[in-house]
């Protein structure tokens, strides 16, 4: 990291960062502002040349990975595409710790098996109907069960929807809006063999229908993906089975 | 489905009554040994007691540390205890 000439430092920074784990503590740290510095430059200076001993994670820094999701002034955003001058409070404060609604392992690094497990538990695993054939499948992209795929198929597992779901909060079970998106998009797959599966998988107690729409997953999705809506078509496939006599 | 167009019968019937300004006698004139008042205020009794039931027990489940057992009971307490003052009305008037 380059030396900051004071010609070019905004001021200084007044950042608290989570340090422990279940149990810890907010420790403030001096960092000084830059132009377009994100949260993700922030928590680097720290490590780098402050307090060696902080975890966290990242991995492209460019927007792509999700790999450093944090809750930073209470909400759960990537840290490298979070412009510190977006968040600021107080003029010159920024609070940051690890996402919300998952164990801490250290510091601002959190442990995600929960949100993988209930992924599978979701049911969010494609079953091919043909796996034998060697003919493609011919599917319209403009096909109304594509665009419903489509539009929630560019999830890479980040957990920032899980982070910002207060049922996740209240409900350890809930499957959270992650897993059920995913859901949606096979439900919406033509392709998969047993579309009633994935209903039955998440229409269970803790599934699609503890979702109160509150629409904090769909607000904070750095993807722009909207699960709130994933999950209330899940809630109309869930119905539409009912009737069938298929759960 | 079945609730809500209830909803809709008994807020429709409700303003009319206050509107139309009919005393307690001309409304139990009304009600009084009709099947289909008690068909529907019945049906209306059993459909809010389930609804509201499930509807609390999920509440119950995220707001405090009640679980699995214990809240169903409570759940099916107060769905007994709709039913039970639900059906006293019906009767009261039909």
């Amino acid at each position: 990291m380059t030396a900051v000439s004071d010609s070019n430092s905004l001021g200084d920074l007044k950042i608290e960062i989570w340090r422990g784990e279940a149990e810890g503590e907010f420790r403030s740290y001096t960092v000084p502002h830059q132009t377009s510095q994100t949260i993700l430059d922030v928590v680097t200076y720290v490590q780098r040349k402050l307090d060696s001993s902080l975890s966290y994670r990242f991995a492209c820094r460019v927007g792509m990975c999700g790999s450093c999701a944090m809750t930073v002034n209470g909400s759960p955003r990537w840290t490298c595409r979070t412009h510190v001058s977006e968040v600021l409070e107080d003029g010159n404060r920024v609070r940051i710790g690890p996402l919300r609604n998952l164990p801490v392992i250290k510091d601002l690094a959190t442990d995600m098996s929960d949100f993988f497990d209930k992924w599978a538990k979701a049911g969010g695993q494609f079953r091919p109907s043909k796996p034998k054939s060697l003919e493609f499948s011919e599917i319209s992209p403009n096909s109304k069960e594509r665009r419903e795929a489509d539009a929630g198929v560019e999830c890479i597992g980040c957990g920032v929807c899980y982070a910002a779901c207060d049922v996740v909060n209240w409900n350890k079970d809930y499957l959270g809006p992650a897993a059920l998106n995913r859901a949606w998009t096979l439900v919406n797959d033509v392709r998969d063999a047993n579309r009633d599966a994935h209903i039955a998988a998440v229409s269970v107690d803790a599934g699609c229908h503890a979702c109160h729409t509150h629409g904090n997953c769909a607000n904070h999705c750095p993807k722009g993906i909207n699960p709130t809506a994933s999950i209330a078509g899940l809630k109309r496939a869930a119905f539409g089975a009912a009737l069938r006599g298929k759960l | 489905m079945v609730l809500a167009p209830l909803v809709i019968v008994h807020l429709v019937t409700m303003v009319y009554v206050i509107q139309d300004g009919l005393t307690a006698a001309e409304i139990l004139d009304r009600t009084r040994g009709s099947l289909l008042w008690d068909t529907i205020y019945s049906t209306f009794v059993v459909a809010a007691a389930v609804h509201a039931a499930i509807g609390l027990r999920t509440i119950l489940g995220e707001m405090t540390p009640l679980r699995d057992g214990i809240r169903d009971i409570v759940a099916l307490a107060f769905a007994a205890a709709i039913l039970l003052l639900g059906f006293r009305a019906v009767a009261a008037v039909t």
